[in-house]
């Protein structure tokens, strides 16, 4: 095997593991706590009859290993139960929200990577300068304030005070919404051609999007500069320097490839933190994506949606580490030449 | 320590974050005596004076029901600095003992903590924690609780790494040598070299330990009415936007000015101590 499928292996039966952690660490708190979840989902008119009948239903007077397993049973056959919140599958609920919610997410990830790294090597290439304080300070406000400050300010400043972008919403009212193929509006409305729908959403998601990469391009733009500074006392930048190579070329190429690749594994994380924080971002600009339902279910001690919404997300994260993970083997020589030498 | 004070203040940075952390930390244990209207803390309404933009006496303006903006955020500091510091007190020595037998024993426990962490690593911190607040009532043992379970992770995944660099150095083989038991290495040898980048990271927690609080009562999941919160606070002025632009626009400065502190702070520890991980 070559060493980036043997990579994947391992990094896939990892993963596997994890999420089955996750799915017992989840389900487990799910079962223990306190209050009777058929009896909140009836409601108090309920006599103890129903109750009981939906108890039965649930599997809920069972012990919690074969609940569990039950679980496992319907989760293979792609089945979450039926959420008690809106009392259809939880499946369906979380193929109608999540689209909306990683479609912020990915924007965001551009921005974050699109505008932190050239961030953190201009900062560390003007390194104990003028511009290089800035950016830092920058950076560190950036990551000093929860994402929904951020979503605040910005809102107050770029949409109330200069109304150059929209308060709320995934789209203008005034458009149709083009047919749900992917759920993802950005994309919907190309394979549509509506472009008039296209720009409208493009103009809808940069503010909450900034607002959420921005923790994110703080974080990218600290650890791109430290490695780099890090990478520029390497004798090999001291030869490089030495040979007269411009500046420009040697930050962008000697310094920076070896410093992508801490900053690649942090940014799998923040992606993480990123999925979390899109909670919060939602909540400020009213966009339909799972913040509205996560907090409702919840609220409303809603099981099987809590623990299918956890999943998911879980799930996507690990995912989102996979393709990290395979980038940087891609990126990294010695483990991208190891198979071409085939040992 | 005469020494490290007198680096901490020659670079500007570090001295603002250590000014920030220092007025913050005042502000919250002090409260009481800086608040000009110490009762606005609880449920008081002064419908007399609501909704008042920034003016004297009221500087920070006052909210819906007419309580002080400024006498709120001063308790909510000191309700989300105690949070903070409770939460690690918690979080800390757990993360470090499995980090540390994680790192020095290997094998099965190494395995089996490492893959642990990972669990918890993998569910977004904030998303676990919301789970976990959703779940059981929303008070304020609650939040620690939960903020606790995601914190802990991090602290294993930090040591058990400098743990594993530490075990191979020629003062932890000279102590296998003479006999020492695994707990005696652990925690007398290698735990003292793991300090410089425990303690830099407590002091990043602490702002971070508020971002999340915040965040939480920001969703409607942490602190209860009418315990003063900052995130709370924005959420609801969130509403009243832009007219009442004062209700949401010092809480979230009060916020950012407090995590930046600590984060300059971290950020200078870290040079300092020299512990970049």
């Amino acid at each position: 095997m070559s060493p980036v499928v043997r990579l994947l292996v391992k990094r896939l039966s990892i993963s596997v593991i994890v999420l089955i952690g996750v799915s017992m660490l989840i389900f487990t708190i799910a079962r223990v706590i306190p209050g009777d979840p058929a009896r909140i989902a009836l409601g108090p008119n309920a006599t103890s009859e129903q109750v009981e009948q939906l108890r039965d239903k649930l599997h809920l007077n069972e012990p919690i290993y074969v609940q569990y397993g039950y679980f496992v049973r319907d989760f293979a056959r792609g089945d979450l139960g039926i959420s008690l919140y809106t009392n259809r599958p939880v499946m369906t609920d979380i193929a109608q929200f999540l689209p909306a919610t990683l479609e912020l997410v990915i924007v965001a990830g551009i921005f974050m990577i699109g505008l932190g790294i050239p961030l953190g090597i201009a900062s560390a290439r003007y390194r104990g300068r003028a511009a290089d304080n800035i950016i830092r300070v920058i950076s560190l406000l950036g990551v000093s304030a929860p994402s929904f400050v951020w979503a605040v300010i910005l809102m107050l400043l770029f949409a109330f005070f200069l109304p150059l972008f929209p308060i709320a919403g995934q789209i203008s009212d005034t458009l149709a919404v083009p047919p749900r193929v992917t759920g993802f509006l950005l994309v919907d409305s190309l394979i549509a051609g509506n472009f008039a729908a296209f720009f409208s959403a493009l103009h809808h998601i940069i503010l909450p999007a900034f607002a959420l990469a921005l923790s994110g391009i703080g974080q990218a733009a600290r650890l791109t500069r430290s490695n780099m500074v890090e990478t520029y006392d390497k004798p090999y930048i001291e030869m490089a320097r030495s040979y007269g190579f411009p500046a420009r070329r040697i930050a962008n190429r000697y310094a920076f490839r070896p410093s992508l690749i801490p900053s690649l594994t942090i940014i799998g994380l923040d992606f993480a933190a990123m999925l979390g924080n899109a909670f919060l971002v939602e909540a400020v600009y009213g966009w339909p994506g799972l913040s509205r339902y996560g907090v409702q279910v919840i609220l409303r001690k809603d099981l099987n949606a809590i623990v299918g919404t956890v999943l998911v997300i879980s799930a996507t994260f690990l995912i989102v580490n996979i393709i990290v993970d395979l980038l940087i083997a891609y990126i990294n020589p010695r483990i991208r030449l190891a198979e071409r030498s085939g040992s | 320590m005469r020494r490290t004070l007198y680096i901490l203040l020659s670079n500007p940075l570090s001295a603002i974050g250590l000014f920030l952390v220092g007025t913050v930390v005042f502000a919250a244990v002090f409260a009481d005596f800086i608040a000009p209207f110490p009762s606005h803390r609880g449920a008081v309404v002064d419908f007399s004076n609501f909704n008042q933009p920034p003016h004297w006496p009221n500087i920070f303006g006052t909210d819906l029901v007419g309580r002080d903006v400024f006498s709120r955020i001063l308790y909510a500091y000191r309700i989300s600095l105690m949070l903070g510091v409770v939460v690690l007190a918690i979080a800390v020595p757990i993360g470090v003992t499995v980090g540390l037998a994680a790192g020095y024993l290997g094998g099965w426990a190494e395995f089996v903590l490492m893959r642990l962490t990972d669990v918890f690593l993998s569910i977004p911190p904030l998303v676990l924690a919301m789970s976990v607040m959703g779940l059981l009532e929303p008070t304020l043992t609650n939040g620690m609780l939960a903020v606790t379970t995601m914190w802990w992770p991090w602290y294993a995944r930090l040591v058990y790494n400098v743990t594993r660099s530490e075990a191979q150095e020629g003062y932890v083989l000279a102590a296998e040598i003479i006999g020492a038991s695994r707990l005696h290495i652990m925690f007398r040898e290698i735990l003292p070299n793991c300090v410089p980048s425990i303690v830099t990271k407590m002091t990043l927690d602490l702002g971070f330990v508020i971002l999340i609080v915040s965040s939480l009562s920001f969703l409607g999941l942490g602190v209860q009415a009418p315990t003063p919160d900052l995130g709370s606070m924005v959420a609801e002025g969130g509403n009243y936007l832009p007219d009442s632009w004062w209700l949401t626009v010092f809480p979230s400065l009060a916020i950012l000015i407090a995590v930046f502190g600590f984060n300059l702070l971290g950020d200078a520890l870290r040079q300092l101590l020299g512990s970049d991980q």
